[in-house]
């Protein structure tokens, strides 16, 4: 239990730094209106000149976006504040503090970093889900909600994965100023059910860069087009890239010489 | 010669003197980090290339055309998007919160150019590199979405005048737009307000034909279509001589509107500076 006690600890620590900042919440909750306000201007712009996309339809397709926006809120309030300080501290020899530390070092380089406010960007990703599915009318049993949690978590833990994986090449490359840029714009395709992606393109976003799997499986399953072998393969494929990430972060660790060299 | 000419040839030689310099230094500064650039442009490309897959399906789907436009058409507009947004790339309103709070600015107010050259001449600069490392992703994309494009001399000629206007309206913009931050320290939501509306009306979304008719005419208002859909229509759409040359008359008189409120902006700006520490 002692990890998930370091996690609460931090989290108490973020949420106190935070609450210092009280104003930027509203901040924070405009800007979640106006990113929702363009996925919506663009979805009806997109449907004012076809029904279906192939093959989604405008509220199914909302889901998608809800789906999106949700994961982003997740990656930018967790995932990519840790992500950032870790590549800076490998660039300027700070990671020794956290790698001194008696504790796991790709647990701590992980958790150390909560931006609260960002967290905005969750609910109102709920929300679009929300009115998606109000909009389908039709009926979703435990399983599938179930099933979307689960995959949710996954496509979280997915990306997590990709973002560690990338920072991870700090040891390596020193100026990584562009991380953020790349997966802000490789994250935009997650926007659109993966389908309508050309073959080699689909296949690298699903496996490459998972966003496929980190949101178009997820919202596959709330709108009635999930096969259970899709939730096998992204389960197998979740396990597997966990290794990998943990297999590589120790490889990346293994040439980090600290503040000295 | 008059003793006030000789003056004046001498300030425009070093003008010219201070932007070929820091051009020729921005682009050796470039070159160094071409891993990096690369990166930033995989990720910059991923936004015209949805957009592109998205209407190529939409115009599959309904018979192989969106009001007017093929896949091909498409493809040729999205594949030339992507050499103006490089060109667009101008320094960000967001960069004056860190020139302020690093007390950067204080240097520049030292020099005895406008700062708005110094940010025209080093963009310009590292138009050059990312221009050389966009040509392989341009052919690698031609070759995958098959673009129809047959431009005329008058079109390449007016393309390649309004990709540096594009460039010139955009910089003046977001330099006023940038200058809020003297005012306030919240300046994202402003500033994201401003990018949204550019998103919208300037054709970065979607050429703008696709629009509704209302959006349309507002954009025939904005500084925005000159910066995005004007060059890049004038290269693979077939717009008459006279409209394509008005076009370059719409973005010059949009750099003077742009040099006008940039000027008056930056006076009233910098008045509330007060530098930090040190």
């Amino acid at each position: 239990m002692r990890p998930l006690r370091l996690v609460l600890l931090y989290v108490r620590l973020g949420v106190m730094n935070e609450a210092q900042y009280r104003a930027n919440f509203f901040i924070a909750a405009f800007q979640s209106l106006l990113s929702v306000g363009v996925g919506l201007a663009v979805l009806a712009l997109v449907y004012s000149h076809t029904p279906t996309l192939n093959g989604w339809t405008e509220s199914e397709l909302l889901v998608i976006v809800g789906v999106q926006i949700l994961l982003g809120g997740v990656i930018h309030a967790t995932i990519q504040p840790n992500m950032e300080r870790l590549v800076d501290e490998v660039r300027d020899g700070k990671l020794d503090f956290a790698l001194t530390k008696p504790e796991d070092s790709q647990l701590l380089i992980s958790i150390r970093e909560l931006r609260l406010w960002q967290a905005v960007d969750i609910v109102s990703g709920a929300i679009v889900v929300g009115v998606g599915i109000a909009r389908l009318h039709s009926t979703i049993g435990v399983g599938h909600s179930l099933g979307f949690l689960l995959l949710l978590l996954l496509g979280a833990l997915l990306l997590y994965c990709f973002w560690l994986i990338m920072a991870t090449g700090s040891f390596w490359v020193v100026n990584m100023w562009f991380l953020a840029e790349l997966f802000e714009g490789v994250f935009q395709t997650g926007r659109w059910p993966i389908g309508i992606y050309p073959g080699w393109l689909r296949y690298s976003m699903t496996y490459l860069v998972p966003i496929g799997f980190a949101v178009t499986v997820p919202a596959q399953a709330l709108t009635n087009r999930l096969h259970w072998t899709t939730v096998v393969v992204a389960i197998c494929f979740g396990a597997a890239l966990t290794a990998f990430t943990r297999w590589f972060w120790r490889f990346g660790l293994r040439r980090y010489s600290g503040a000295s060299a | 010669m008059s003793v006030s000419a000789v003056r004046r040839e001498s300030a425009a030689r070093s003008m010219l003197d201070f932007y070929a310099t820091t051009i020729r230094t921005q682009i050796q500064t470039q070159f160094q980090y071409r891993v990096s650039l690369y990166m930033y442009t995989v990720g910059m490309v991923a936004e015209p290339v949805i957009y592109l897959v998205v209407w190529t399906t939409i115009a599959r789907s309904q018979g192989g055309m969106v009001d007017g436009l093929t896949p091909g058409a498409l493809a040729a507009y999205y594949i030339v998007w992507t050499l103006v947004r490089t060109m667009n790339i101008v320094f960000t309103p967001f960069g004056w919160e860190w020139r302020i709070r690093e007390g950067e600015l204080s240097g520049q107010l030292l020099r005895p150019l406008h700062p708005i050259h110094y940010d025209l001449a080093s963009f310009a600069g590292q138009k050059v590199p990312w221009i050389v490392l966009y040509l392989p992703i341009g052919a690698a994309l031609s070759l995958v979405f098959h673009p129809t494009l047959h431009p005329h001399a008058l079109q390449v000629a007016v393309f390649l005048v309004a990709i540096w206007g594009a460039y010139v309206i955009r910089s003046l913009n977001q330099f006023s737009l940038g200058m809020v931050t003297f005012w306030t320290t919240r300046v994202g939501a402003i500033f994201q307000v401003w990018f949204l509306a550019e998103l919208l009306l300037s054709g970065r979304l979607l050429p703008l034909p696709l629009m509704p008719h209302w959006s349309q005419t507002l954009a025939n208002w904005l500084p925005f279509k000159y910066t995005f859909y004007f060059p890049i229509e004038a290269l693979v759409g077939n717009m008459s001589t006279a409209s394509l040359l008005g076009g370059l008359g719409m973005q010059l008189l949009w750099i003077g509107v742009g040099t006008a409120v940039m000027t008056g902006m930056w006076r009233l700006a910098v008045r509330r500076y007060s530098a930090v520490g040190n």
